[in-house]
């Protein structure tokens, strides 16, 4: 049973429970900045960020960013504390927005002392950051479009993956044994990628529409399908013929003007078409979800089918559809990762992002753009711990790969609140 | 001229049911034909059929003359039919807009959705029939009341001129049901053609211009009001004849059970719903809660049964403070409980009949030895309490969500009456119930009475209170207003006192 009367208990006192330890949340940021960083750091030591990226980029330069380390984890700090303290006292009306600050602070102040002493590049550590978060950002679209008319995705790590080894082949075959020009040949790739995510969307369709499967095996059947026929293949066929595992990749393209804004510039306006493909996806999916005839029939068979059905919604169509079309963009994040990233594929190369992708969605409670912040998340603290990696900070790398998802756990759990799905999220409609 | 609306030998098979059995009726145009059955009778299911949610297995249906064949909503929507259905089909996340023009959308350039014409269709129709609804409001945010008027501007949307309406009064205050009888009429005299279902005998008399009535599947008869009377309707429904006033002796009042203090209750939006409540209910007798929905009945009671927390006072069961025990708890200490929403609170919809039926009790012997549930045992209580309480399902292992409504709250009276208890708690338990079974339902409230279980019954309709309780307490925004004994009450003191008109008010206009 939901429980509407935790909105009561809200009132009745837990409110303020949630308040005080908010507050402390604070101050035991601002604490930990202070003991864990600031203190023990030799004094007159510079942390220096550098904000262009260097080599072809066209944004205009601006002079890297030289802070004094302990001055600057001093005043973030006590920035920390001062908001704790206000918290405790006063409260914050926005409290959500405090503490996504205070994260800030303590991801800017772990840079600083991790680079301290040494020059660190933040334009690339954003850049790399935007790149990992891509095909989890349009995981959780795929997510997004099925979920909304109520069928769980659960597949969309093997719809990934089927995309990643379709687009390499069908590439390289296009490139390489068609001699085709690299954009048609790359289009070819691409394209085959959707086809096949596609399919397997409107497999997974038929299977929990039509045939009533729980969604969940349902999609793990098509997970391990996936799994299989690609590693099988790409073991007989990639690795024996080395130009089929070869299908090149899609170039970066300044946009003009856009590319030369510094910073934002060469992170965001410096990719190459597939990256600008998922802007345009997320916009339109968030423009039909929620202003278009088809949206609003989709919201309406994922909140309440039989409400739509008796309203002549033909319920099972719109399932198809969408379903298929989840498919289609699972396809275009394999694609990415493929001709967008790395250009060539490799047995289970998805490593998870299809399931991360689902998680980005909860967070982003189903919109394409709340799907992509979470996704911004988890690609920053990803780029993040490679990053630093290569600085050779001196604690446990263990930890080092946990801190950033404790950030993000923590950040998540506080800012986004609790996540309601779509009220017929996974149940199969019956049609009487 | 051809009726608006022919059925002719509809026929309508489930598994183990008949719910329709060659059935054939007629609606002329702007009239207002009562629909009447049992519980189970088929009268949802007909109505289904029109609609092009179920396709008969049998017989035609003749729209203005025409042959129709209904497939889907869509080609009943297409040939002006629209209904309301016994359990709403509303978004609840969505606008009263989005939901009325969910189907038909408003859309500039093509797609995109036009919520301001909408809106403006709505309050054009709203006005027309003095419906008052503000179509950017969330529906979930909206009384039921409310909730049934977006139903029918759904259908006057949809320019449907014959409209079903499947028992629309069973969620509505006695208010709201003049309110809405008054919208029918309008909609009549415009021509609009009306099927309208109930349980309440008064009302057809009051709205119908026929009558049909439905038993087991087939038309008993149609006849008008002028031609009948209510004794006459409840007989034809039923096949016997019907008590419609409940028989019973002066209460022996004993020991308290159940005593309030100062009870104090927050709603769901955290405004204070029960404000400093105090009463008692004694063994052996029947307390009643008069009073329009909405003025802490139902924050009373789920603090009562321990589903909300108390904000303040104290709640005491034989004696023992149980203002902060846990339902399971409560209900140990022998308290049953009917709740006010049998869908939400009061059964697992998709459990078969059985398991419902020992939801409160399943971990206990006999349904339970060491944890483990005795399924024979269960299936067996299951099949007796189904025919002692005469519950209309094919069997025990049947889903709950495919009984008929008034079927559903059988169920659930089955099981709170079937343990030995000391309280009762009954929530509106007549609630879409046909005459017989209110019968039933009040004999067996008045044995438990009589046994010396403490009842206190909470109902919006005053006939119910006035003739079950031997005390009436009306509540009127979140207090009690006065408590009266239920020989001496007059229906006008306890309005006037529903109203909010102050005690010594009443008996100064009285007196
Ligand atoms: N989907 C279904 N599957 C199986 N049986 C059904 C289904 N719907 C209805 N029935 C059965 O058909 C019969 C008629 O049900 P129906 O809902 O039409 O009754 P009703 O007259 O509307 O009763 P009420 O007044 O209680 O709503 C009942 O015995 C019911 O159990
Ligand atoms: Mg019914």
């Amino acid at each position: 049973m939901s429980t509407p009367w935790q909105a009561v208990g809200a009132r009745a006192g837990v409110s303020i429970r949630r308040a005080r330890t908010y507050g402390f949340v604070f101050l035991a940021a601002g604490l930990s900045i202070f003991l864990l960083f600031a203190w023990g750091l030799p004094a007159g030591q510079t942390t220096t960020f550098v904000l262009h990226p260097g080599g072809a980029s066209q944004a205009i330069p601006i002079p890297d960013l030289t802070l004094p380390s302990q001055t600057t984890l001093y005043i973030l700090a006590l920035l920390c504390v001062f908001l704790g303290g206000w918290q405790l006292a006063r409260g914050f009306r926005r409290v959500n927005l405090v503490l996504s600050l205070i994260a800030g602070a303590f991801v800017i102040a772990f840079l600083t002392w991790a680079a301290s002493g040494k020059s660190f590049n933040l334009t690339g550590l954003l850049n790399s950051a935007l790149l990992r978060a891509v095909p989890i950002a349009l995981a959780g679209l795929s997510g997004v479009l099925c979920e909304r008319c109520a069928v769980i995705n659960i597949a969309i790590e093997g719809m990934m993956l089927t995309g990643a080894f379709v687009a390499a082949l069908m590439g390289s075959v296009a490139a390489n044994v068609w001699k085709w020009p690299a954009p048609a040949s790359l289009t070819f790739g691409l394209v085959s990628a959707l086809m096949a995510g596609a399919l397997l969307g409107l497999l997974l369709a038929v299977l929990a529409v039509r045939f009533k499967v729980d969604q969940i095996i349902a999609g793990t059947a098509i997970n391990i399908l996936a799994t299989g026929i690609t590693s099988f293949l790409s073991a007989r066929i990639l690795a024996e013929f080395q130009y089929l595992n070869n299908p090149g990749i899609f170039r970066p393209i300044s946009l003009p003007l856009f590319s030369k804004i510094p910073i934002i510039g060469p992170v965001v306006f410096e990719q190459n078409i597939l990256v600008y493909v998922m802007f345009v996806l997320l916009a339109a999916v968030h423009i039909m979800l929620f202003y278009t005839r088809w949206g609003l029939r989709t919201r309406a068979v994922g909140e309440h089918p039989r409400a739509a059905d008796t309203l002549g919604v033909n319920v099972f169509r719109t399932r198809y559809i969408n379903v298929t079309l989840g498919g289609m963009v699972a396809g275009l994040a394999g694609a990415f990762l493929i001709l967008g990233s790395v250009g060539r594929f490799d047995e289970l190369m998805t490593a998870g992002k299809g399931f991360i992708g689902l998680a980005a969605m909860i967070f982003g409670k189903w919109t394409p753009f709340g799907a992509f912040g979470a996704a911004l998340i988890f690609g920053f603290a990803d780029a993040l711990q490679t990053k630093l990696a290569i600085l050779a900070v001196p604690i446990p790398s263990q930890f080092l790969l946990m801190a950033p998802y404790l950030v993000t756990m923590i950040v998540l759990a506080g800012v986004i609140g609790e996540a309601i799905p779509p009220a017929a999220d996974g149940q199969p409609y019956e049609k009487q | 001229m051809a009726p608006v609306l022919e059925l002719r030998g509809i026929t309508k098979r489930f598994p183990g049911v008949l719910a329709n059995d060659h059935i054939s009726l007629t609606l002329e145009e702007g009239e207002i034909h009562a629909l009447l059955g049992e519980n189970g009778a088929g009268k949802t299911t007909l109505m289904n059929i029109l609609y092009g949610l179920y396709r008969p297995d049998e017989g035609e249906i003749y729209v203005r003359g025409q042959r129709a064949e209904i497939r889907q909503p869509n080609d009943a929507i297409a040939l002006g039919i629209g209904m309301v259905h016994q359990h709403f089909m509303l978004v609840p996340v969505f606008t009263v807009a989005e939901n009325v023009m969910l189907g038909v959308e408003s859309v500039r350039a093509g797609i995109f959705l036009d919520q301001e014409d909408a809106v403006r269709r709505i309050r054009q129709i709203s006005e027309q029939y003095g419906l008052g609804v503000d179509p950017y409001a969330y529906i979930k945010t909206l009384p039921v009341g409310i909730q049934q008027r977006v139903e029918i501007i759904k259908l006057l949307y949809r320019q449907a001129d014959i409209l079903i309406l499947d028992e629309p009064t069973a969620v509505l205050t006695p208010q709201e049901v003049e309110e809405l009888f008054k919208i029918l009429r309008a909609l009549s005299s415009q021509g609009k053609s009306i099927i309208f279902i109930t349980h309440k005998l008064k009302e057809v008399m009051a709205i119908a211009d026929r009558i049909t009535v439905l038993r087991n599947g087939r038309v008993v008869g149609t006849t008008t009001p002028a031609q009948t009377s209510e004794e006459q309707l409840a007989a034809m429904m039923v096949g016997r004849e019907v008590l419609l006033r409940v028989e019973k002796r002066p209460a022996q009042p004993g020991e308290p059970v159940l005593r309030v203090e100062n009870l104090q209750v927050y709603d769901d939006r955290g405004n204070l719903a029960v404000r400093g409540v105090s009463f008692e209910v004694r063994a052996g007798e029947v307390v009643g809660v008069a009073g329009v929905q909405g003025n802490g009945q139902t924050e009373l009671v789920q603090a009562l049964t321990g589903l909300r927390p108390a904000a303040g006072g104290r709640i005491f069961i034989l004696d023992k403070d149980v203002t902060t025990a846990s339902p399971r708890a409560i209900l140990e200490r022998g308290v049953a409980h009917v709740p006010e929403d049998r869908q939400k609170d009061g059964l697992v919809l998709s459990f078969p009949v059985a398991d419902n039926l020992v939801l409160n009790t399943y971990y206990l012997p006999p349904f339970a030895q060491r944890g483990v549930l005795d399924r024979e045992v269960i299936l067996a209580t299951a099949e007796r309490r189904v025919r002692e309480f005469d519950v209309r399902t094919p069997s025990v292992l049947t889903p709950v969500s495919s009984l008929s409504g008034g079927n559903q709250q059988k169920v659930i009276v089955a099981r709170e009456f079937s343990r030995p208890i000391r309280l009762l708690i009954a929530s509106q338990p007549t609630r879409g119930l046909d005459v017989g079974s209110i019968e039933y339902i009040h004999r067996r409230i008045i044995e438990k009475r009589d046994e010396g279980c403490a009842v206190l019954l909470v109902s919006p309709e005053l006939d119910e209170v006035m003739n079950l309780s031997d005390r009436i307490a009306v509540m009127y925004e979140g207090q009690i207003q006065a408590i009266l004994p239920a020989e001496t009450a007059t229906k006008e003191e306890i309005g006037l006192l529903m109203a909010g008109v102050r005690k010594e008010e009443v008996r100064a206009t009285a007196g």
